[in-house]
């Protein structure tokens, strides 16, 4: 066994090993490392306003808004054009966030533990369908809703948690595939999963009764309310494997509407990027592929810890609203993804593939010696700043990613056996 | 006959390996057929080709 595989297979090892555990409500500007009130969060690897497309800037003008730093699109946008606001990628804050990913200073973020390794990650809560800041929309609607967040239903979460202690995610992620999720695109189960854990935990706690209705139709009535503990599982899954010597597994894939980076562990937190590719799908009656934007979104990193494009064969119902052609197709893409990836996950498994676990650990050297890019379920937003989603679709991680990590890799790399 | 010559006579049952047209055309005129995915290793780029193989040693 030479280095490099010696490196995969305990890069494989602390993956299989990552136990998240949904463990309290945290604010960013109480967490997250560099955030001040002028920082705007954002998916992706690092970028400035002007490589940045219609919905990311239409998200930071709502998010500037949400702050309360100005009143009115106008004026949000002079302060981004004197710089008066500072741009950050949220992984380097040890967080994600969705399509556009927009995290600000007082949003409410899930903090998630891996209870192996002791690390934390953070997601911001999902703010439902349609026209949400996640997609680049930004009218009155989205921040009023973004504050019943901050001020509602956080408070709730919270103290359910304190009350109430951690919830395992990793257990709520192998039932709900069990019963057809994929963690990407479709969060059905899992979402029902946590609703039928909270629900008696939320009753005691809201003696309001219009809050508690409210409360609670916002969770049931949300398909993709897990997606967001998802994500952050995937993070502080992924997190402990960066930085080991001689390992080619991707620690991070992430996009933001202009490029697609990845990281690698043995390449420590350097981003290798290329331009990102536009999904190909399903669009919402009334939109066409000349109304969507090119990728974007911090949620590859559920294909990360390999789930939702890697796990299609788990959720055949999702298929056709990715615009997958059949049930075959999907067990195709999840078998193909097992040939770029060192291993299986023992916890994560495929009922209709004789409980085969999920392929996981992307191996760069795999990706490009076989020619096969990861591929990704994705929601589609509207290249137009404001709009929202407009579908859902399936999209390739650009090769050029891999070409150049495995490149910068070769030219550090010490052949020798261990 | 025999030799080369004598698959112009038999039925023909066919391993088509990589380029997948070639599969379709033969399944459209009923010839028995089986596929085999197969690419050139990355791509067929010889520099590439290069440096995986020195990631294996």
């Amino acid at each position: 066994m030479n280095k490099i595989d010696r490196a995969n297979e305990k890069a494989l090892d602390i993956i299989n090993r990552g136990e998240p555990v949904l463990v309290d409500i945290k604010f960013a500007k109480d967490v997250l490392v560099g955030m001040e009130k002028n920082v705007i969060g954002h998916a992706g690897p690092p970028l400035e306003w002007e490589q940045m497309t219609g919905p990311l800037r239409g998200a930071i003008l709502g998010a500037i808004k949400y702050e309360g730093l100005a009143e009115n699109d106008e004026d949000a946008l002079k302060l981004v054009l004197e710089k008066k606001v500072v741009f950050k990628h949220n992984h380097s804050m040890g967080a994600v966030g969705p399509m556009t990913g927009m995290i600000t200073y007082s949003m409410p973020l899930y903090e998630v533990k891996n209870e192996t390794f002791g690390n934390y990650a953070y997601c911001t809560f999902n703010e439902g369908l349609g026209k949400v800041m996640r997609f680049g929309a930004n009218d009155e609607n989205v921040i009023k809703k973004l504050k019943w967040l901050e001020t509602v239903l956080a408070p709730v979460m919270k103290e359910m948690l304190e009350k109430f202690g951690p919830i395992n995610l990793k257990v709520l992620i192998s039932k709900a595939m069990a019963m057809g999720d994929e963690m990407h695109q479709r969060n059905i189960a899992a979402s029902a999963l946590f609703l039928r854990e909270v629900s008696p935990k939320i009753v005691q706690i809201v003696k309001d009764p219009e809050i508690l209705m409210e409360v609670m139709a916002f969770i049931a009535g949300n398909e993709q309310f897990f997606l967001n503990m998802a994500m952050a599982s995937g993070k502080v899954i992924m997190d402990p494997v960066k930085g080991i010597k001689d390992s080619t597994v991707v620690t991070a894939m992430s996009r933001n509407g202009t490029n697609f980076g990845i990281k690698v562990s043995g390449l420590g937190e350097t981003w290798y990027e290329a331009p990102v590719e536009m999904p190909i799908g399903l669009y919402f009656p009334g939109f066409s592929e000349k109304d969507a934007n090119p990728d974007i979104g911090d949620s590859t990193i559920i294909e990360t810890f390999g789930v939702g494009g890697f796990a299609m064969a788990s959720a055949p119902a999702v298929v056709r609203f990715v615009g997958a052609e059949s049930v075959d197709a999907a067990y195709n893409y999840t078998k193909e993804m097992g040939e770029i990836t060192v291993g299986v996950s023992p916890h994560y498994v495929i009922p209709t593939m004789n409980f085969i676990g999920t392929p996981t650990g992307i191996d760069i050297r795999k990706v490009v010696e076989y020619n096969i890019p990861p591929v990704i379920n994705t929601g589609m937003a509207s290249k137009i700043a404001g709009v929202g989603q407009v579908g859902a679709g399936i999209v390739k991680a650009p090769m050029d990613c891999f070409i150049k990590a495995v490149t910068a890799f070769a030219e550090i790399y010490e052949p020798g056996e261990e | 006959m025999t030799g080369v010559g004598s698959i112009f006579n038999e039925n023909l049952k066919v391993i088509n390996i990589g380029i997948e047209s070639f599969f379709d055309s033969m399944k459209d005129q009923s010839i028995p057929v089986v596929h085999v995915e197969w690419k050139p290793p990355a791509g067929g780029n010889e520099k590439l080709m290069d440096i995986l193989e020195k990631l294996k040693k």
